[in-house]
């Protein structure tokens, strides 16, 4: 499978869920183990450019796919260092207290702005209704998404005012 | 939480699915989106010796438009489902309440297949399948046959499905013209339902010619509430009308009892949502 834009080839145990693959065989810790049980999306990643919560699939299922981690996440934008809007967002808005959640909640944000560029706050909340946070209380999670949507549809990492 | 070791294989063609199903029995345990398999296998309340991943076969994928009905493939996700031209032309209840299903991550990997084949009568499609009148297409080792939807339910997480039988195709009369509605009445978000409602209305000369309800986790499996459908033909559009109706939509029924309710109530939750589902489906 291709991880981040990097080649793998790994003999995998059957059983070996996908998030311990990513961690344990390839080191990239980056993606977070919240419940293990598919529902707070703190494990999530991409597949084939579609959020899924990596501790509920099989890493041979993921065999020949392309993976997209949050360590992955700023090359896909400018390919000179910057970070991913959405990175850049969390960090201003001050989206993140403790962190656990932030990897997947940024992973689908990426999916919910893919499908629509500019969600209202509303659908913000409901797009990501697979992902908890147990500190932020999910305010400046959605300004954050909103700035990074203006930003992406831009086309621009600068920063941007968040929207009322 | 990690399964117990398995043998795996992923087959391409549903042929080659089958005859691995033949060879191992009770032992094989298909695997679609594996989000009721995966956990229950990490729980280990589910230990097969043998899996067969049928994510890698393409003639399970996908809606086809045959005639009067909609061919949709066992394997295509509720995310397909969901944005499908066809499905919400012709089927749009069905792309509705599949829009409720858990939450974007889940809509990615779990599929019609599963979600009905699991046998769960608190997931959301049986009953809208049930509503729709749907028809299951299995395959085993004697070739295909289909399975009415009102005979594939058989009991909690039980179906019609054989041990050697994959489901290969769920089939849903086009419903073009029809009102519809998905009333989902749970907690949080990305729960699953206490009680959910599906309701289909054909309407003429202003008032309601035909109504199916289909109820989800109302019963060991999806149950339609007859006696209101009956009421509610040739009855008037009225809010009155429909209320009077769904006062026997919980008629019959056994629902159970769980940490979010109690059977009475979800017998409440049953008439309240099934004259709101009504309703919007009357429009
Ligand atoms: C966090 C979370 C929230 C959820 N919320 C909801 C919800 O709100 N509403 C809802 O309805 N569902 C919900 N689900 C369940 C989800 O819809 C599942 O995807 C679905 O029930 C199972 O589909 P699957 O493709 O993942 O099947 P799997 O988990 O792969 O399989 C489920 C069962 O069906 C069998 N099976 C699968 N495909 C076939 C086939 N083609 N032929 C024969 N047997 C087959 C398997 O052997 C297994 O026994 C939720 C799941 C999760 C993890
Ligand atoms: S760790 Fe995967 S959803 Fe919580
Ligand atoms: S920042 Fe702590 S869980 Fe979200």
């Amino acid at each position: 499978m291709t991880v981040d834009g990097t080649d793998y080839t790994d003999d995998v145990e059957p059983r070996t869920l996908l998030v311990h693959h990513l961690r344990e065989a390839l080191g990239l810790t980056g993606t977070n183990v919240g419940c293990d049980t598919s529902n707070c999306g703190a494990c999530t990643v991409h597949v084939d450019g579609q959020s899924v919560k990596s501790c509920t699939m099989l890493a041979i299922q993921a065999d020949g796919r392309e993976v997209l981690t949050i360590q992955g996440l700023a090359d896909t934008w400018d390919g000179e260092g910057s970070l991913h809007p959405l990175q850049q967002a969390f960090h201003e808005a001050h989206a993140l207290q403790c962190g656990y959640c932030t990897p997947g909640m940024i992973m689908a944000s990426l999916d919910l702005l893919a499908e629509n560029p500019d969600p209202s706050d509303d659908e913000v909340r409901h797009g990501l209704e697979g992902n908890l946070c147990r500190c932020t209380g999910y305010q400046n999670i959605v300004k954050a998404v909103r700035a990074a949507a203006v930003q992406i549809r831009q086309g621009s990492t600068k920063s941007q005012e968040v929207p009322a | 939480m990690i399964p117990a070791s398995f043998d795996y294989v992923a087959p391409t063609s549903v042929d080659e699915v089958v005859s691995t199903l033949a060879e191992h029995g009770d032992d094989a345990k298909v695997l679609a989106g594996g989000h009721s398999l995966l956990p229950l296998m990490k729980l280990r309340f589910a230990v097969p010796a043998m899996v067969v991943d049928i994510g890698r076969v393409e003639e399970l994928r996908g809606v086809r438009d045959a005639g009067d009905h909609l061919a949709i493939g066992a394997g295509t996700t509720h995310h397909e489902i969901v944005h499908d031209p066809l499905v919400r032309q012709h089927c749009g209840l069905l792309a509705e309440a599949t829009s409720m299903v858990g939450d974007a991550q889940v809509r990615h990997r779990g599929t019609i297949g599963g979600a009905t084949a699991h046998g769960d009568s608190a997931g959301d499609l049986p009953a809208v399948v049930s509503a729709l009148e749907g028809t299951f297409v299995a395959q085993g080792p004697g070739g295909r046959r289909e399975i009415a939807a009102a005979d594939f339910f058989q009991g909690y997480l039980e179906t019609a499905l054989a041990a050697d039988e994959v489901l290969v195709e769920v089939r849903i009369p086009k419903h073009d013209g029809w009102g519809f509605a998905y009333e989902k009445f749970n907690r949080v978000a990305q729960a699953w339902a206490i009680v959910g409602v599906a309701a289909l209305v054909r309407r003429e000369n202003g008032s309601v010619a035909e109504a199916r309800i289909g109820l989800t986790n109302m019963g060991a499996v999806p149950v339609r509430a007859t006696a209101s459908e009956e009421a509610l033909a040739g009855a008037d559009r009225t809010e009155d009308a429909i209320r009077a109706a769904c006062q026997h939509a919980a008629d019959g029924t056994s629902p159970p009892a769980d940490l979010s309710a109690q059977p009475d109530y979800r017998q409440h939750l049953a008439r309240v949502l099934s004259a709101r589902a009504v309703a919007r489906a009357t429009g």
